[in-house]
């Protein structure tokens, strides 16, 4: 069986996050990792393995050539191969155009069973990629599952809402998304760090997937950010000390607040 | 230029992650309950930490003793208790049996050792027998097919654990033509009637890890568990220091780091008479201390620890092992101090890790080679005819 896990190199979340002149995300000027809601599509393709399918886990990854560093973390957790999209013209791409750049990374890597993503990127948050890559594919689409067993024909899938938990059963090939409930990622060993030193990383351009630059990037871009604007700093709290009328002091606060 | 490979510097992340997310919210309250926390032993296990020294084959790595004080800094940068547990578990327990052992003995207990699904032990030293560790009293009488034990070991790190599969002694197997004592070591497997684990001691620190005294009163194994040569005991045990040393010294490297990671932010957010105490000489040139100490012990670490993996001539790892560990070790409990005072009176309250570093520090300069035993190897090394 193929898994192709679709792996994000994002801004280390602890760290400043800061935007270029043309209001996309910098990603050049700050450490990058591989986005911690991919592992668990990465842990739940080595589970596949791990239950006595045969597998091949390709990580895939689109972005600049840091990027690698995300693709580096997947195999070391056990995929066995790698591809790396990278194109300057890729700059500034929206979800639609990241969507058709990894369909077309996906039908170039073929014969794929299963593409497992995480259930959004820990930078953008939109969750909408894994469903488009799905459209462009023309296959079924399972979104924020919670649990997932996989056949040689089909995924069963058990997704959790407020509501509900429904299980949706879908055939092979399909595009599975995945939330950070479904599982526990394994970290590294240090003989899968030394194991991926050997593995395979293949770098593919646009001209390699046949996809017209002129399609990606910001200037096609469908939605654009036009400003930024810094969360402001976090004031000082009030504190209360309790001269005896403190419940009464905290209840007039709350009520200033209109939170009462 | 000194520095680690790339995969070592990824593996450090690793462990470093593993620490902060699995060990370091966990470890005042084992620490308080003088709990050995068997579940985050067996995630160690897991993540592969036992076996990085060892080969393929019984389930390790096949690294090197640099990923190994890698992980031993890591580790122990936020619990003193877990890195001196990795650190036994490896240097003490899996590489006499690794190196001295027969393929039955790796076969038979290898495997678990590696995977961290069991821990072994080594018994050493003894109520009359510690630096000296010729004087080894606990005695082995050959009776037909099986050595017969008697006698008394101290201090055994990972020798009570609900792990622990065996403990590998010292004991006398005889007298040589000299009149001196033919030394040797043999597996004594957990659970063997007349090995008796007594009660855990109470530490000044390293209190989540495991540490008790072993009495053998006729205790009976089989006369294939010697472990090497009869007779070869001792000589065994002083081939197999180095590597100890070197891994001690990464603990001690580790409690220095830690005390650096609590000291600079506690001294932006501490004020006192208007100011950050940071903001004053007295404090921030104390801290500057603690960087320098936490560079120059992991400095000589590392260095000793890529010359061991070179295959340096066994005189110069000696040397750099004996000067890493006197080194980092009495570092770490000068960083504790400094970083105590640096906390004040709240240095002095457990609510703070540092009040626990600086308990579990001071061990670090007696355990494997006091930093007497330290300066006496280098001072010999340096031609000098100083007694023991």
């Amino acid at each position: 069986m193929k898994i192709v896990t679709l792996v994000k190199h994002v801004p280390d979340a602890t760290a400043d996050r800061t935007f270029t002149a043309d209001n996309t995300t910098d990603r050049a000027g700050v450490d990058g990792l591989l986005s911690e809601l991919d592992e668990y599509a990465v842990e739940e393709a080595l589970k596949v393995g791990d239950a006595g399918t045969d597998v091949e886990i390709i990580a895939l990854t689109m972005g600049p050539g840091g990027a690698e560093a995300a693709v580096k973390k997947a195999l070391q957790m056990g995929a066995d191969s790698a591809v790396h999209v990278v194109d300057d013209s890729l700059h500034g791409s929206d979800a639609l155009a990241t969507a058709q750049v990894l369909a077309a990374a996906v039908t170039k890597i073929g014969d794929v069973d299963l593409v497992l993503t995480g259930m959004a990127s820990t930078d953008g948050g939109m969750s909408v990629v894994p469903a488009m890559i799905a459209e462009y594919l023309g296959l079924a689409h399972v979104g924020f599952v919670g649990e997932l067993t996989v056949s040689d024909t089909a995924v069963t899938a058990r997704r959790d809402d407020d509501a509900a938990s429904e299980t949706i059963e879908a055939a092979l090939p399909a595009v599975v998304s995945v939330t950070d409930q479904i599982n526990e990622p394994r970290y590294p060993s240090f003989k899968g760090i030394m194991a991926a030193k050997k593995k395979p990383v293949e770098t593919w351009t646009l001209a390699d997937l046949g996809v017209d630059s002129g399609a990606v990037g910001l200037d096609a871009a469908l939605c654009v950010v036009r400003e930024v604007t810094k969360r402001p700093e976090r004031s000082a709290g009030s504190v209360v000390t309790d001269e005896g009328d403190g419940g009464t002091k905290l209840a007039e606060f709350l009520a200033a607040q209109k939170l009462i | 230029m000194f520095e680690l490979s790339a995969e070592h510097e990824q593996f450090r992340q690793v462990v470093r992650d593993f620490a902060r997310a699995q060990i370091a919210p966990h470890a005042a309250e084992w620490d308080r309950k003088h709990e050995f926390p068997v579940a985050v032993v067996r995630a160690m296990g897991d993540l592969g930490l036992f076996g990085l020294t060892a080969p393929e084959e019984y389930g390790g790595a096949g690294g090197d003793l640099t990923s190994l004080c890698v992980a031993i800094e890591e580790i122990g940068r936020v619990d003193q208790s877990l890195g001196i547990t990795l650190e036994a578990a490896v240097g003490l327990g899996i590489m006499p049996i690794l190196t001295y052992g027969t393929a039955a003995q790796k076969d038979r207990w290898l495997p678990d050792l590696v995977a961290g699904r069991a821990l072994a032990a080594f018994g050493l030293t003894e109520p009359g027998a510690g630096s000296d560790a010729g004087a080894t009293a606990t005695r082995a009488v050959l009776d037909g097919d099986q050595w017969v034990v008697d006698g008394a070991k101290q201090f055994i790190t990972n020798s009570g654990t609900e792990l622990t599969s065996c403990v590998t002694i010292t004991a006398r197997t005889g007298e040589r033509s000299g009149g001196t004592a033919e030394i040797s070591a043999i597996i004594v497997p957990s659970g063997t009637p007349g090995f008796i684990v007594e009660p855990a001691y109470d530490k000044l620190g390293w209190h989540a890890s495991d540490t008790h005294p072993l009495t053998f009163d006729g205790a009976r194994v089989p006369a294939d568990h010697l472990l090497g040569e009869r007779g070869q005991g001792f000589a065994q045990f002083l081939a197999t220091l180095d590597d100890g040393r070197i891994a001690i010294a990464a603990l001690a490297v580790g409690c220095i780091q830690a005390m650096l990671d609590a000291s600079v932010p506690y001294a932006h957010e501490r004020t006192s008479f208007g100011v950050p105490i940071g903001a004053k000489q007295a404090v921030a040139f104390q801290i500057a201390d603690l960087h320098v100490m936490a560079q120059a012990a992991r400095l000589l670490t590392y260095r000793a620890a890529a010359l061991r993996d070179a295959g340096a001539p066994a005189a110069e790892v000696k040397q750099a092992a004996a000067s890493a560990k006197l080194y980092a070790t009495e570092s770490a409990v000068t960083a504790t101090r400094i970083a105590t005072q640096v906390h004040g009176g709240y240095g002095f309250m457990e609510e703070y890790p540092v009040a626990r570093f600086y308990r579990d520090a001071k061990i670090l300069e007696i355990g494997e080679g006091t930093s007497e035993i330290q300066r006496l190897v280098l001072a010999r090394g340096l031609g000098l005819p100083v007694q023991a």
